[in-house]
């Protein structure tokens, strides 16, 4: 018989699990630990205009997910105004509409952004060039001069504008640079300039992120293509690539803030950094409905904790298949452990000992004048189970009494699997004596109380709730488990008079 | 305190993992369980193979027949009830006599009629059972064991433990209920363990609570001297049970009565490994040499083999 299809699934799960896992981490930037900080931005336009006495609609391009930043919420206030997100060829934008609105108006738009390391590019589409650029008398001839003084001194797209851009900083000014500039605005001025030289380019709007900034204006960038690449650089100074700290806000080449119906309209920003755990910050992004992203985030929060729970039980059953296989510890009942640890996890570890020994023992008790009765079983693990409600009940209301909170998590505990537990260790004690008692409900807390610090533990919660591939990683380390032939460490000690004698 | 994986590795010692998955996972079939882990089934195969088993004096299947067992039993001087599908001596019940309307156990206490009707009454439950689903009750007849084992045993009938690995035996093991063991001949409890030659069923080697021993605790007689009468016999029996059963890694328990000779107990298909602590030695060696061997083979040859092949010395300190 082949062991072959075995290990196939065993690794087949594997790579799929840790495929999930990498693809959460790298492109979700889900981090590994809980504790991480990371950076949240938080954004805010301010749209300010005055109505003209009659319809307006206003429409302001929003920013998208980019390299260093992950867009997490986003939020809007204008009273009275109808709100829609549209999406044209790519870029979003945010358009509000009023029927009629007269004087001053003001409009507000907030984001959150998460801080990523993006280090790869993205792909973005070089507009078409500006064919038909028509430039007035004497400027057609300082641009056409400006440009071959630039041809020549470059070798591609991008040092052509570095050149481009020197030749209209203020030391170098040249006659041409400055006769072009009395006429137009510096950005567009290049542009032009550009695309006349045959050069995709466009300007795009770059919003600068210092904290605690307010009433920011965005700044314009040259975005220049060539073949497949495009560099962002400074108009002002020709400095090449995009600083870090520079969010696009408008990355298609279109206006940023479009108003009719209004006048005298301008954005402006604040903006606020701070620090937040990783997970609070994984919590808020959006959940993209991909399958990849298949993720338990979007699902609505209270079921997010009941599957906080529901995702722990794996590392608990793989906490008793490691005792059971590779120690070698007995326990009454195989996943009775687990459903005890979890109950630990509602009342904590102290309170959960003590609850559990204080209602197994008087259980006990109790059972043991039960047996005397004479009853079926069915009717006496009935009973069992009535009595340990009894039991939990008198000690909840004692413990309200004594002012111990923590004592009303009791009622946490799995009532049916504890009567259970009570009527199997009745039996072993009269079957085989209190000591199997012990050794058997020694296993049994030890199991719960290892399953309990793993499942409690704040690395592993994050681990399984935010990384499902983790469960199939998981499948296939317990079924890798349940192929070990190797001995188990109680065994070393079991058969030890055996390897003494030589 | 601990003995390494390597050295009980090189002494071929097999440990639990390596038997479920190894042994009990390949060589026996799921759907032949229902044979071995029912002890009635069990009983009915052995009467068609024409091996003798306890005689049955009856069953109890329903909470109503539960009135009635006190007269199944009436008469019957001794007799023995067990749970079905039972295991590990739970819910076995041994009475060795009756007297004034009460019923003796080996250990002297005395036990009512209705601490007998509410012991079937929890075998019918599934007290003892497996997953506590619901159960049979046997009743059988007393096992009165063969007389050269009264010196050897307190209180309890000792059994012979055989395991055949696909049908040929490769190691025996004889369990002597103690005062500790409370008369059952579980090892764990106490009792004593004692290996047996497959070759000639003389006494190997003894272990209580995992320590050497050389006499029985409570009767105070040395182990050295115990040799099973009729070993061939027996280890016959044993084999057999592999074309009774189909089971490739079997436990089989048997008594030797003192007037119907050898007689099959209990199957297990998954017979634990204290038999390896009470030879002093691993099952791996064997068990690999058997695994080498072509398939089929009559009992006689296979215990020819077992008996060849699996001679060994005994290391008992000849006391009086
Ligand atoms: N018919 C019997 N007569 C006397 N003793 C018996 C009888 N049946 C069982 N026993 C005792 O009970 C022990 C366990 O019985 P067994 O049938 O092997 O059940 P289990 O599957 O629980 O081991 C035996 O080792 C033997 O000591
Ligand atoms: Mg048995």
């Amino acid at each position: 018989m082949s062991r072959v299809p075995f290990y196939v699934l065993v690794g087949t799960l594997l790579a799929i699990g840790i495929v999930l896992t990498a693809f959460r981490y790298f492109h979700y930037d889900v981090p590994f630990t809980p504790g991480e900080q990371r950076q949240v931005w938080e954004v805010e336009a301010q749209i300010n205009f005055d109505a003209d006495n009659g319809p307006v609609r206003v429409d302001l391009a929003l920013p998208a997910n980019q390299p260093g930043f992950r867009l997490l919420t986003e939020n809007t206030a204008s009273s009275g105004y109808g709100l829609s997100y549209l999406r044209e060829d790519n870029a979003r934008h945010a358009q509000w509409a009023i029927r009629q609105a007269n004087g001053p108006q003001q409009l507000y738009y907030s984001a959150q952004f998460l801080v990523t390391d993006g280090e790869e590019a993205f792909l973005a589409e070089p507009p078409p060039l500006q064919r038909d650029i028509a430039w007035a008398r004497p400027y057609d001839t300082a641009a056409r001069e400006v440009i071959d003084q630039a041809h020549a001194r470059s070798a591609d797209a991008f040092t052509f504008t570095r050149e481009l851009i020197k030749a209209f900083t203020d030391q170098r000014q040249g006659e041409n640079a400055r006769l072009l500039l009395s006429q137009y605005e510096r950005p567009v001025l290049l542009t032009r300039l550009l695309n006349q030289a045959d050069v995709h380019a466009r300007i795009v709007s770059g919003l600068t992120l210092e904290d605690g900034r307010r009433r920011q204006a965005l700044t314009s960038w040259l975005q220049v293509f060539e073949n497949d690449k495009w560099v962002l650089i400074n108009p002002r100074t020709g400095e090449q690539g995009k600083p870090e700290n520079l969010l696009l806000w408008e990355a298609k080449g279109n206006a940023v803030l479009e108003v009719q119906g209004g006048s005298d309209s301008r954005v402006s920003f604040s903006m606020l950094r701070h620090n937040e755990p990783a997970s609070v910050a994984v919590r808020n992004q959006f959940a993209d409905d991909t399958l990849l992203n298949f993720s338990i985030h979007s699902l609505p929060i209270e079921e997010q904790a009941l599957f906080k729970t529901i995702l722990l039980i794996p590392i608990g059953a793989l906490v008793v298949v490691l005792l059971r296989v590779l120690v070698g510890l007995e326990t009454s009942g195989t996943f009775m452990p687990v459903l005890i640890a979890l109950a630990f996890i509602q009342t904590t570890l102290l309170t959960g000992l003590v609850g559990f020994l204080l209602v197994v023992a008087v259980g006990l008790v109790i059972r043991s004048y039960l047996s005397r009765l004479n009853l079926l079983l069915v009717a006496r693990v009935s009973a069992v189970i009535i009595t340990v409600i009894a039991i939990i009940s008198v000690f909840s209301v004692m413990a309200y009494r004594f002012g111990l909170n923590a004592g009303l998590t009791i009622t946490f505990f799995p009532m049916i699997i504890l009567s259970w537990t009570i009527e199997r260790m009745s039996i072993l004690w009269e079957e085989e004596g209190p000591k199997e008692v012990l050794k058997q409900g020694f296993g049994s807390l030890l199991t719960a109380v290892l399953a309990y610090l793993a499942m409690n533990n704040p690395w592993v919660r994050h681990i399984t709730f935010n990384f499902l591939g983790v469960q199939l990683i998981l499948m296939a380390v317990i079924l890798l488990l349940g192929n070990y032939t190797g001995y188990r460490l109680l065994e070393l000690r079991r058969f030890q008079p055996l390897a003494k004698d030589d | 305190m601990w003995a390494t994986p390597a050295k009980l590795q090189a002494k071929g010692i097999i440990g639990m993992n390596r038997r479920n998955i190894r042994y009990i996972g390949r060589y026996n079939d799921r759907r032949l369980y229902p044979l071995v882990d029912d002890k009635l089934q069990t009983k009915l195969l052995a009467k068609r193979y024409g091996i003798t088993t306890p005689d049955l004096i009856g069953t109890v299947t329903t909470q109503f027949g539960v009135k009635h067992v006190a007269e199944m039993v009436e008469a019957y001087p001794g007799f023995v009830i067990k749970p079905a599908k039972g295991s590990g001596g739970k819910g076995i019940l041994v009475v060795e006599r009756q007297q004034d309307g009460g019923y003796i156990k080996p250990s002297g206490t005395r036990i009512e009629r209705q601490d007998l009707e509410r012991h079937v009454s929890n075998i019918l439950s599934g007290l003892y059972s497996l997953g506590g689903s619901p159960d049979v009750a046997l009743i059988e007849s007393l096992i009165a064991f063969d007389e050269v084992f009264a010196a050897y045993t307190y209180e309890g009938v000792p059994d012979i433990r055989v395991i055949v690995f696909r049908g040929y035996p490769v190691m025996a093991m004889m369990r002597l209920s103690t005062a500790a063991s409370d008369g059952k001949a579980n090892l764990h409890q106490g009792a004593v363990g004692v290996g047996l030659d497959i070759t000639t069923g003389t006494a190997l080697r003894g272990v209580q609570f995992n320590r050497p021993r050389d006499d029985h605790p409570d009767t105070g007689h040395g182990l050295a001297s115990l040799q099973v009468p009729g070993w061939d016999a027996l280890l016959h029996l044993a084999a057999s049970c592999y074309e009774m059963t189909g089971l490739g890694y079997l436990g089989t328990d048997m008594v030797l009565d003192r007037h119907h000779g050898p007689m099959l107990l209990e199957l297990n298909a998954r017979p634990g490994l204290a038999i390896q602590m009470a030879n002093g030695e691993g099952l791996r060696r064997r068990l690999d040499l058997i695994e080498k061997q072509p398939e089929p083979r009559s009992v006689e040859a296979r215990v020819a083999f077992a008996q060849q092949h699996f001679a060994r010395q005994g290391e008992l300190a000849a006391t009086a």
